[in-house]
Formats: C-alpha cells, sequence, structure tokens
C-alpha cells in the first residue's frame, strides 16, 4: 500500500496543474468569501445573520475546483490511457483507487484548511466593523466557529473524494464534472422551486450542498433541517457512495 | 464542412441520446411542477386591471356620483403614515408611496378605470391613470389638487398656495362613463425594506391619514360617502380605515394601494420561469457534449485530418460552434416549447398563480431560453478548445473537464446565489447578474418592474437587472471573446 501511494503521490503532484488547482481552490474562496464579508451589514436592531456563513460564502465557488481536482485525479488517467499503465504496476484495483483516494485527500483537506481559515480570518478582521458583535453570537474563539470552518474544510476535500468516484464509474473528465457540479447546485434549484415544505426539507437533508451548508452554520442550528454533523455525514455518505461504486465498477469491468 | 461537423456529431449514439435526455429533463422538470396550491380558484385570482395587468385596488375613497363634465379642487394640507411593527404597535414614518387626493373612477368596483392627482409620502403630486399611467408633478408633500374633466380629456392640476397653478398632465380615457364615482380618497401600500442588504425583505402593512380642507365642485354636489374600496377592513389585523370631518374638510385614513401589483417579495405567485428548473439539467448535460465534441477530436487524433480536410481553421471552428449550437437549440426549444405551455397549465389547475403573460412573451421566453441553452454549448465548447490548446498552466487543465467547469460556475453558479438561494447581498447579486455569462437569464422575465410601486425588485424575486436582449448580448459577447480567443490560438499553433 505504502508503494502504491507513494507512486500515485509521484504522479499526482508532478503535474504543475495540480497544484494551480489548489491554489485556485484557496484563492477563488478567499475573494469570493471577501466579497461577501465586504458588502455584509448588521443593523444595530440584530441582523439574524450567521457570520460564519457569511465568511464561508466562498466554499459555493471552491467547491467547483475542488470538485475539479478530484476528477482530474483519474480522469487525466483515462483520458491518455495511463490507466492500463497504472494497473499493471498495481494489479490490485481497490488498492489503487485508495492510494488515489489517500493522496487526493490529503493536499486537499491542507488547501480547504486554508481557504476556511483564510476566509474566517477575513471575517474576524473586517465583520466586527460592520456592526457585527458578540452579541449576535460573533465570537471567533467560539467551539462553533472552529466547527464551522473544520466543516467548510472537509466538505471540500468529500467533494474532491466524490469528484474521484464518479469520474471512475464513467471514465470521462468532462462528464464526471458535469454529474458532480449537477449534485451539488442542482438539488437546492429544484428543492429552492418546491413548495411543499415536508418534500423541500427532504431534498435539503440529502442534497450534498444543502446538508453541507448545515455543517458550517453557528446561528439558528434548531430550525436547520439538520444537525452540522448529521450534515457533515450525508456528504461523506455520498463521497463514500461514489468511491465504492467507483472500485466495484473498476474491478467488474475492463479500464 | 457543417455537414462534415453534423455528421461527426450524429454518429456518435451517446451525444444524439444526452441532447435527447436534455430535452426530456427541460419537459420533465415544467411538467413536474412542484407548486402545491396553496389556494383554491376564488381566493387567488389576481385583480386585473382595465390593461388587462394585475393589478391592486384598495383605498378609502369619500366620493360621489357625478355626471358629465366638471372639475373638483382640493386642498392636502397634511400626509402622515405609520407602519404595524412586527411586534405588535405602530411607528410613525413616511412611506413613500402613500397616496392621498382627488380620484374619478369608473365605479366602485375594484379594478375598473380611474384617474387621480395625488399628493405622495415623498415622491412630490403625480397624476396617475388606470394602474400604469404615472405622470410626476412639483415635488411638494402637500398644497392644493384639481382634476378637471371635459368629455374623455382629464386634466391635473397642482399649485402650492391655490392661486397659482401648473398643469400636471392630461389624460384621454375614453371607456371612462359618463356619470363616475368621484371624490378624495387615502392609501397606504405595503411598507417593505431590505433588512441586511440580502434578498429578504421585513414588510408590514401601513396606513396613511390624509387631512383635506373642504373640496370644491363645479357639479351641485350631493352628499359624500365612505368606502373601502376593494379593502378586506373589520378584521382584527387590518388596519382601521375609515374618515372623519375636520371643519368643513376631512381626515380620511386608507391603507392598501392603487397601483400594478408586482411578483415581488410582496407580492403573489410563481412567473412561468417555474417551469423552467430542468433548463439546468440540459445546460450541464449539453456543456458536457460540448465539450467532449472538441475534446474528443484530439483525444483520438482525429484534429490533423478535420484540418487536412478543411485547412481554413476559422472555418472548422465556425462549423463545429454552429453544429454544437444548432443542437443545443432545438433540444431546447423542443424542451421548453413543451414546459412553458403545459406546465403553466398544471400549475394553474393546481391551485398556483401563475403571472400571465401574452403570447408573445411566451414565445419570447421559449425561443430565448434555447438560445441562451445553445450559447452556453457553444461556449463549452470553445473553452475546451481553449483549454486543449492552452499549454501555460499544465497537462491537468487541457481537458474538457476545465471547460464544463468553467461554463458552470459561470453560469449556473451565479445563477444559484442569487435566484433559488440568494446568499448574496443586492448590489453583489445585480453586478453579477450583469457581467456574467447568466445576466442571460433576463429572458425569462416577464414580470415588470415599476417605478411607482415600491418593492424589492431582486432577481430572486424574478426581476433582473437588464432587459431580455441586453442580458443576451452578454452573453454572446462571452461567446464572441472565447470565438476569438481559441480562433487566435488556433492559427498559431500546430493542433
Amino acid at each position: 500500500m505504502r508503494r502504491a501511494i507513494r507512486a500515485e503521490w509521484a504522479k499526482t503532484w508532478s503535474d504543475p496543474g495540480t497544484g494551480w488547482l489548489l491554489g485556485a481552490l484557496v484563492a477563488l474562496s478567499v475573494a469570493v468569501g471577501a466579497v461577501a464579508i465586504a458588502a455584509a451589514r448588521c443593523p444595530a436592531a440584530g441582523c439574524g445573520q450567521d457570520p460564519a456563513r457569511i465568511s464561508l460564502t466562498g466554499v459555493y465557488l471552491g467547491q467547483a475546483v475542488a470538485a475539479l481536482v478530484g476528477v482530474a485525479a483519474i480522469g487525466s488517467e483515462y483520458g491518455t490511457g495511463m490507466i492500463g499503465v497504472s494497473l499493471t504496476a498495481i494489479p490490485r484495483r481497490g488498492r489503487l483507487l485508495a492510494a488515489k483516494a489517500v493522496v487526493l485527500a490529503g493536499p486537499v483537506l491542507a488547501a480547504s484548511a486554508l481557504a476556511a481559515g483564510g476566509s474566517m480570518l477575513t471575517g474576524w478582521l473586517v465583520l466586527p466593523g460592520h456592526g457585527f458583535t458578540a452579541a449576535d453570537g460573533f465570537d471567533l474563539a467560539s467551539r462553533a466557529m472552529w466547527r464551522a470552518a473544520g466543516g467548510a474544510a472537509l466538505y471540500l476535500m468529500l467533494v474532491a473524494v466524490l469528484g474521484l468516484g464518479v469520474t471512475t464509474v464513467v471514465r470521462d473528465s468532462a462528464a464526471a464534472i458535469g454529474i458532480v457540479l449537477g449534485l451539488l447546485y442542482l438539488f437546492p434549484v429544484v428543492a429552492a422551486l418546491v413548495s411543499n415544505p415536508a418534500t423541500q426539507r427532504r431534498l435539503q437533508q440529502v442534497g450534498p450542498m444543502s446538508a453541507a451548508l448545515d455543517s458550517m452554520a453557528t446561528a439558528g442550528l434548531p430550525a436547520l433541517p439538520l444537525t452540522p454533523w448529521q450534515g457533515l455525514g450525508v456528504v461523506a455518505m455520498w463521497a463514500a457512495g461514489a468511491l465504492v461504486l467507483g472500485g466495484a465498477m473498476l474491478r467488474l469491468r475492463d479500464a | 464542412m457543417i455537414g462534415a461537423e453534423w455528421v461527426k456529431f450524429r454518429t456518435v449514439r451517446g451525444w444524439i441520446l444526452a441532447a435527447v435526455i436534455a430535452a426530456v429533463a427541460i419537459a420533465g422538470f415544467g411538467i413536474a411542477g412542484g407548486v402545491q396550491g396553496s389556494c383554491n380558484q376564488s381566493a387567488c385570482t389576481q385583480l386585473v386591471g382595465p390593461g388587462g395587468e394585475a393589478v391592486s385596488d384598495s383605498f378609502y375613497f369619500v366620493h360621489q356620483a357625478l355626471a358629465g363634465n366638471g372639475s373638483i379642487t382640493a386642498r392636502v394640507t397634511s400626509l402622515t403614515s405609520t407602519v404595524r411593527m412586527p411586534g405588535g404597535g405602530a411607528r410613525r414614518t413616511v412611506v413613500p408611496w402613500a397616496k392621498a387626493g382627488i380620484i374619478l373612477k369608473a365605479s366602485l368596483t375594484p379594478g375598473s378605470a380611474y384617474v387621480a392627482i395625488i399628493v405622495t409620502g415623498s415622491h412630490g403630486v403625480a397624476m396617475q391613470d388606470n394602474f400604469t399611467g404615472d405622470i410626476a408633478g412639483p415635488a411638494t408633500r402637500a398644497g392644493w389638487l384639481q382634476l378637471a374633466r371635459a368629455g374623455a380629456t382629464i386634466t391635473g392640476y397642482a399649485s402650492p398656495d391655490g392661486v397659482r397653478w401648473t398643469r400636471v398632465g392630461t389624460v384621454k380615457l375614453p371607456g371612462l362613463p359618463t356619470t363616475v364615482q368621484g371624490g378624495l380618497f387615502t392609501t397606504s401600500p405595503q411598507y417593505s425594506q431590505t433588512s441586511d442588504g440580502v434578498a429578504s425583505i421585513s414588510g408590514s402593512p401601513s396606513q396613511s391619514t390624509a387631512v383635506f380642507g373642504q373640496p370644491t365642485l363645479t357639479w351641485h354636489g350631493s352628499t359624500w360617502t365612505g368606502t373601502n374600496v376593494g379593502g378586506s377592513s373589520g378584521g382584527a389585523a387590518g388596519p382601521d380605515t375609515g374618515y372623519a370631518r375636520t371643519g368643513s374638510g376631512f381626515a380620511i385614513t386608507g391603507s392598501g394601494d392603487i397601483a400594478p401589483a408586482t411578483s415581488g417579495a410582496s407580492g403573489i405567485g410563481v412567473t412561468i420561469a417555474q417551469t423552467l428548473t430542468g433548463v439546468f439539467v440540459a445546460l450541464i448535460i449539453l456543456a458536457v457534449i460540448g465539450a467532449m465534441f472538441i475534446t474528443a477530436e484530439y483525444r483520438r487524433g482525429l484534429i490533423p485530418v478535420t484540418l487536412t480536410a478543411c485547412p481554413r481553421r476559422g472555418k472548422v471552428l465556425a462549423a463545429k460552434a454552429a453544429v454544437i449550437g444548432l443542437v443545443a437549440f432545438a433540444a431546447g426549444l423542443a424542451g421548453a416549447s413543451v414546459a412553458v405551455p403545459l406546465g403553466q397549465r398544471l400549475l394553474r389547475s393546481d391551485g398556483a398563480y401563475v403571472w400571465p403573460v401574452t403570447s408573445l412573451t411566451e414565445l419570447r421566453v421559449i425561443v430565448g431560453t434555447a438560445a441562451v441553452i445553445a450559447l452556453c454549448a457553444v461556449l463549452a465548447a470553445v473553452i475546451a478548445l481553449c483549454a486543449v490548446l492552452a499549454v501555460a498552466i499544465g497537462t491537468v487543465l487541457r481537458r474538457g473537464a476545465t471547460a464544463v467547469a468553467a461554463v458552470i460556475t459561470l453560469i449556473v453558479v451565479p445563477y444559484v446565489l442569487t435566484v433559488p438561494i440568494p446568499v448574496l447581498p443586492l448590489g453583489a447579486a445585480d453586478w453579477l447578474m450583469r457581467v456574467t455569462p447568466a445576466a442571460a437569464f433576463a429572458v425569462e422575465q416577464t414580470v415588470i418592474q415599476y417605478p411607482q410601486v415600491d418593492d424589492v425588485y431582486a432577481p430572486a424575486y424574478g426581476y433582473y437587472p437588464l432587459a431580455a436582449w441586453a442580458g443576451c448580448a452578454v452573453l454572446c459577447a462571452w461567446v464572441a471573446l472565447a470565438l476569438a480567443l481559441a480562433y487566435v490560438t488556433l492559427s498559431r499553433r500546430d493542433a
């Protein structure tokens, strides 16, 4: 397994594009978060807004880049036919995919943590000047804030793993990114247009993006469809499901 | 050349199947609707004005029947408004479009033709007719008003002192009967304001009281009657309306609005854009096909053959763009022409209020949506070409996946962040809907923004900052830019 991981590491991270993508993940997330933070205002009467959610707005865009990293991790092998070589070197297919997941998840988690930390830091520097006070629940040192930032970082990592799994199933990067981003962005679009509250809540519980948003909240928790850890659990199930399906497909058919 | 590219597209069974799935997705989501009727036929029919548009028409009216030609003059000494606070109690404030003045109305039936000259909370004097007409007058909050009728022609005058008069405007209302209900009125719309700059608003009913001096009529006057037109007064929560004599004049308290209805935050119902949710599924599918249409040539090594057959690279580019664009247009058109008419009918039969549109607008929405899908597919194809030819950033980016991700983040993400889940502040949302390719979703706008109605005109409520054609022009500019970039790289580089 260690040899597999080392081989995958060399393959994935010797490509300068991967590093660029991780840089883009951090830069875009922090930039979008900064725009949302700059525009947010909390009137004196109390705003009822969640400072953590505002700070972490960049996740909406960052997840697209994270998905792209995950898709590229195996998609480029299918694109170039490298997958044949990889499977000759490591014939145990489950092991190959597991090594890929490990090699992908570590650096993506580090970049995501940087993105979430940078966004929270921007919020901490700017939001008190816009009327957010400790009285509104704005306390950067609180456990809830740390949990929200950690939730965002773990979410981005899980999205990358989801991308890896889906690409292994469909064996084409363009189709895979379409499916992953469709899963992420279409659930909330459909949920917003459903007026039956029970169906809407169900869709929000099942959709990976809306579930992840619940894990990044620090205010109004009882009203949310899921608790923060449940939300992260839903995303983890999506990612694990895609990975297991991908592993099964890899085992069952020719690459 | 287009023929050759079409053969290349047609012979890949998966692409044709995906285009069909895209069309079916639009139609399917449209028919699935989603809105369960929360109201029965009688409660949810929207009042319509003489022009056929949806209106609100409720105000407190002190009136008498007036036959033939003549004029009414009255002085408005003050107009004060209070807003009910959500927690209870009331707060005095300025309601910008609180209205008080003189009105001639065809009948006491809500929605009937009218002409009025009014003072407003903060928009000065205005002459308004038949809900959509609005002529601005002097910027005063009180003063003398006059309405003079000569047949179908009604002229409004305003004066600060009752001596020096200025003509505000003249309107022709051929539909006005000989005998009308004329007199004084006050009304006060829903007071809405954006809280915290996000598209969530807090609105609460307001009521206004106007103090009028003795009205003078050239008709021989009879007795004045007070009627709460179109109002639901009497309820425990409803604002108190009514009138009292103050010496020779009146103090009239009203609540409601005489204005076109809007679908905004304080409005009701859904627009026909509700039937077009499937567009996003189709858009993602066709962006994927668009990108694959290009990358497949490179992956299979077909591109040298293509360029040998047709060495003019611009021509190859144009033919590819035309084929993918036409396929996407056909899929979008097929899907939308089922989704919009059928989805609309199903929403109505489920009891939802769908904002009425003319068949011309409906056609614009259908064709416009198909055009947006086509342009997005072309954009994906062209970005894929640029990505394939790019050398600077590295091999990971030289894949169709980047093009698909770029198109989705440029089009779907701005839409998602402003319309279904408005997390962005209003200013940022408007800005995104002006510069990103998502501006083209303005083709789905069917509701009209009226300057004389205060509402939150945000993309989340179906109001886009750009007109339909301007939004499409933004998307076209993106496509043109990408095409130019692709043309330059394609002619400089080896394939």
